[in-house]
């Protein structure tokens, strides 16, 4: 069994029907779970106090945001080379999810940043750069409705794609590119010295896991509809042509 | 049972409250137009005599 025999529509919609159910429960789970855990039985941080309850939404957010573009990077590459239809729909159905993680992660890094910093938004390298990876979302979606004929949207958005892969790139690492602004680096690191106290720790793994399976979920139901919408625009022309 | 959040409640709170709502948002949207697409591709099948794969 082959990686690309789910670029079949009908292996997807097979396959994705019979995963989707326990990805939608595993993701609600490890939300409920790991949010109550952090919101209500985590302690305040010696330094910033309560507002260290908004890690458990704002970093998995900012994660998810920037692997949401990857995702569609890899998506839309795909398409490029080998013209996989349900690989540039999925594409396309990652995008709402990205653009709301990156909406998340800049409103609760505003709520954050306000009375850590005394500000609500600076023009620091990270910040701005997750603003134009936002102003990107919103235009690789504008540019799939824009554009009517399927593949061509397809071929045009995959290149919107590669060229916001940069900003996304830029999203993660812009605090180590520029050492100045006033975003810390990473707080998560594979180095257990330089990671966050274990009790903040745990319930923020829980949050990241239901993160990553909620975006899969999403994905997943998104690109089946996508492949419908596909179905209907077909039967529809060939309605018009009898 | 909410722990005391100090002076800074409305920061956290606001956070929760507008995060989760952006989720659950993007959440219902979904399921909705998943749904309302699904019953649109049934109806057209239905009408052309066809079953769906």
């Amino acid at each position: 069994m082959s990686l690309w025999d789910y670029a079949n529509p009908r292996k997807f919609m097979e396959t994705s029907a019979k995963v989707l159910p326990l990805i939608w429960t595993l993701a609600g789970l490890c939300l409920t779970i790991g949010l109550i855990w952090g919101f209500f039985f985590t302690p305040d941080d010696y330094k910033q106090g309560s507002t260290v309850r908004i890690i458990y939404l704002h970093v998995p957010a900012a994660m998810m945001a920037i692997n949401a573009w990857v995702m569609m990077l890899v998506a839309s590459l795909i398409w490029l080379i080998r013209r996989h239809h349900v690989s540039a729909l999925a594409a396309r159905a990652a995008a709402p999810a990205g653009m709301v993680f990156t909406l998340i992660a800049l409103a609760t890094g505003a709520f954050w940043g306000q009375p850590m910093w005394g500000t609500w938004w600076e023009w620091d390298p990270r910040l701005t750069a997750f603003l134009i990876l936002f102003l990107f979302y919103i235009g690789y979606i504008a540019f799939w409705q824009a554009i009517e004929d399927p593949d061509t949207a397809a071929d045009l958005t995959g290149i919107l794609c590669l060229v916001g892969s940069v900003f996304a790139v830029l999203s993660r690492y812009a605090v180590n590119f520029w050492n100045q602004g006033l975003h810390q680096g990473a707080s998560l690191s594979l180095d257990k010295q330089e990671n966050v106290s274990d009790v903040f720790w745990y319930p923020l793994l829980v949050c990241i896991a239901g993160f990553v399976l909620l975006f899969f979920a999403l994905v997943l139901t998104r690109t089946r509809t996508e492949i419908r919408m596909r179905r209907i625009r077909a039967l529809e022309a060939r309605e018009r042509l009898v | 049972m909410i722990p005391d959040l100090g002076k800074y409640a409305f920061a956290v709170l606001a956070s929760y409250g507008s995060g989760l709502g952006l989720l659950i948002a993007l959440v219902v949207a979904t399921v909705l137009r998943g749904r309302k697409v699904r019953h649109r591709l049934e109806a057209i099948e239905k009408r052309q005599g066809r079953t769906n794969g």
